[in-house]
């Protein structure tokens, strides 16, 4: 299963107003923890490994 | 400043009636002669309503202000005859850029659909649209401008409205059946009737500088997220007509909006985005700050609310004139049938029911566009700029970008006028659709559709049958035939509509689609015009 790379996500501004609302009134510490735990769950919904290790290597800051 | 444009001055004259103390009965009285209250004069003339309109000043809009104009808007102004000048003197463009820190992120194409008599988006100065606007209400016999007139006060009972007016004679009285306030966010109307006006404030100021220059910058849309020349904030820059360039600069709450607005002040900011030798002159600036609102009820009685003075959106998406000026199509033709007793008042509680919903949905797409572009809290910039840096080589990520969504009609799908499909159909146009065009043959000679649809109702029907106008009460819609009155040479229009043989549309004076069928069925199109005039 190779990374999507195109728009996938359906109703896109929907989804960003949700991700934003449901971190409203989260302290900076609570917010990252939350965004730790939907990586881990997001990460178990794709499962498959190579495409996680390349999701990985594109977020990962370039140096 | 003010380099390219003259203001003009249009003269005050005391009118018959203060003259002589006694009030004049008239149909309706607009509030507010800026671009939403000369299109509600213009339409409700063009209804054979007969109009006086109200201002309290005498020249057109002060500085630049609303800049884009987007389709839907223009057809109501070809509607009205008014279109012509604005098309010509405004610069289209199709165009955006997204810049993030240093970088391009992304670049986008309006891909404007072709087919359509009016352009996608115009940008042109809001005075020059108000110029055409007063000449053609000037021009018109049933439309009467006064300038120097303010309202005062404003008590109505079942009959009709009394309004008290000032000018520089003094203050006198007026009598009208009806109201139209379309005088702006601040509206003196709204708050002579104490009228409810909630929502959200945005804690953000915005540095407007029209700028003449001569540029070689393309006729795009730019946006900056966090520019090196303005960091931690976000800037656009937009092309008008004359060289007239729109740049808007966030400032923030803590900026004191006096002295952001002084050139000494002004001129470093554009000199850091421009470059030290750009030559360029201060046309207009202004600080603004905004908010996301709009009233409980757009219809108060025999005072009906549009425009700004009804709802307040973000400048982001260009939604506010733009939505005004359908609150004005939506509104005529209802304020015309129910003023000449052939619908009933009822008639008018769709003019809030469908207009709120645009409203509403105007609000919440300007209020995510401002949440994109000023962050609320760490995390949530966080998540905005990773869309900006992804975006830069992910598709997937654009589309979460949003430096404002441009202005739209929005769809009355569930309006109480629609008759809801019976039949399948492909394509757009369900019943609360404002009608799209296309390209017809007339007598032979190329032309659109939407001209050939006229004020009234109208059945258009697809393919060659005997059908002659359907009636409700004294409302007829007449009946256009495609294939006979006009040919669809290209079959655009066949396409749009899905107009297999024997469909008929049943559309809306406002260019709506009411209702729709497979086959025609006399009883079937005279109940639902009957439910378009709420005629129950």
């Amino acid at each position: 299963m190779p990374l999507i790379h195109t728009p996938n996500i359906a109703d896109p501004d929907g989804f960003y107003e949700e991700l934003i609302s449901a971190q409203r009134d989260l302290s900076d510490e609570q917010a990252e923890l939350m965004n730790a735990k939907l990586i881990l769950v997001l990460a178990n919904q794709v499962g498959d490994r190579a495409t996680l290790t390349e999701a990985l290597a594109l977020a990962r800051p370039k140096s | 400043m003010l380099k390219t444009y003259t203001y003009p001055k249009f003269p005050y004259r005391q009118s018959e009636e203060q003259k002589t103390g006694r009030p004049t009965p008239h149909a309706a009285v607009v509030v507010g002669a800026g671009p939403i209250g000369l299109t509600m004069a213009l339409d409700l003339a063009a209804r054979g309503l007969s109009v006086v309109v109200l201002d309290d000043n005498d020249t057109v809009s002060i500085g630049s202000r609303a800049v884009c104009y987007a389709k839907r808007p223009l057809e109501i102004w070809n509607r009205l005859g008014v279109a012509a000048p604005m098309v010509e003197r405004g610069i289209s463009w199709k165009v955006g850029k997204v810049f993030f820190r240093n970088d391009l992120a992304y670049s986008f194409d309006l891909l404007p659909e072709p087919h359509h008599q009016m352009p996608a988006m115009i940008n042109l100065q809001q005075y020059y649209l108000e110029e055409a606007l007063v000449g053609a209400a000037m021009r018109h016999d049933l439309v009467e401008l006064r300038w120097k007139h303010k309202l005062l006060s404003l008590t109505q009972d079942e009959q009709g409205a009394q309004l008290t007016v000032e000018t520089p004679d003094g203050i006198f009285r007026m009598q009208t059946d009806w109201v139209i306030a379309c005088d702006g966010a601040n509206s003196d109307t709204r708050r002579l009737l104490g009228a409810e006006f909630t929502g959200q404030f945005f804690q953000d100021r915005f540095l407007i500088a029209d700028v003449v220059m001569q540029a070689d910058f393309p006729t795009e849309r730019w946006f900056w997220f966090d520019p090196p020349f303005h960091p931690n904030q976000s800037v656009l820059l937009h092309k008008q007509a004359d060289n007239v360039w729109r740049i808007d600069f966030q400032l923030g709450w803590d900026a004191d909006p006096e002295e952001e607005k002084k050139p000494e002040r002004v001129i470093p900011r554009i000199q850091a985005m421009l470059g030290e030798k750009a030559k360029f002159e201060l046309e207009w600036v202004s600080v603004y700050q905004f908010a996301c609102r709009r009233m409980k009820d757009f219809r108060v009685g025999r005072v009906l609310f549009a425009g700004d003075a009804a709802h307040q959106v973000s400048p982001f998406g260009a939604r506010g004139a733009n939505t005004g000026v359908q609150d004005v199509d939506n509104l005529a033709w209802k304020l015309a049938l129910v003023h000449a007793d052939r619908a009933p008042v009822a008639l008018l509680d769709s003019y809030h029911e469908e207009r709120a919903f645009a409203a509403d949905d105007n609000l919440l797409n300007s209020t995510r566009s401002t949440d994109f572009i000023t962050p609320k809290s760490k995390g949530s910039r966080r998540f905005r700029d990773a869309v900006l840096e992804l975006a830069k080589t992910e598709t997937f990520a654009r589309p979460l970008v949003n430096s404002g969504r441009l202005s739209t009609p929005t769809p009355y799908l569930d309006s109480s006028l629609n008759t809801p499909d019976a039949a399948p159909f492909k394509g757009r146009m369900s019943p609360g659709t404002p009608c799209a065009d296309a390209p017809v043959l007339q007598s032979g000679a190329p032309a659109w559709l939407l001209p050939q649809l006229g004020e009234g109702f109208t059945l258009l029907c697809f393919g060659e049958q005997g059908i002659t106008s359907v009636a409700a009460g004294d409302v007829q819609a007449r009946v256009l035939r495609v294939g006979t009155e006009i040919i669809d040479a290209q079959g655009v229009l066949t396409e749009r509509y899905d107009g297999q043989p024997g469909t008929c549309y049943l559309i809306r004076p406002d260019q709506h689609v009411a209702a729709r069928w497979r086959r025609f069925d006399r009883a079937l199109v005279e109940s639902a015009l009957r439910r378009c005039l709420a005629l129950h």
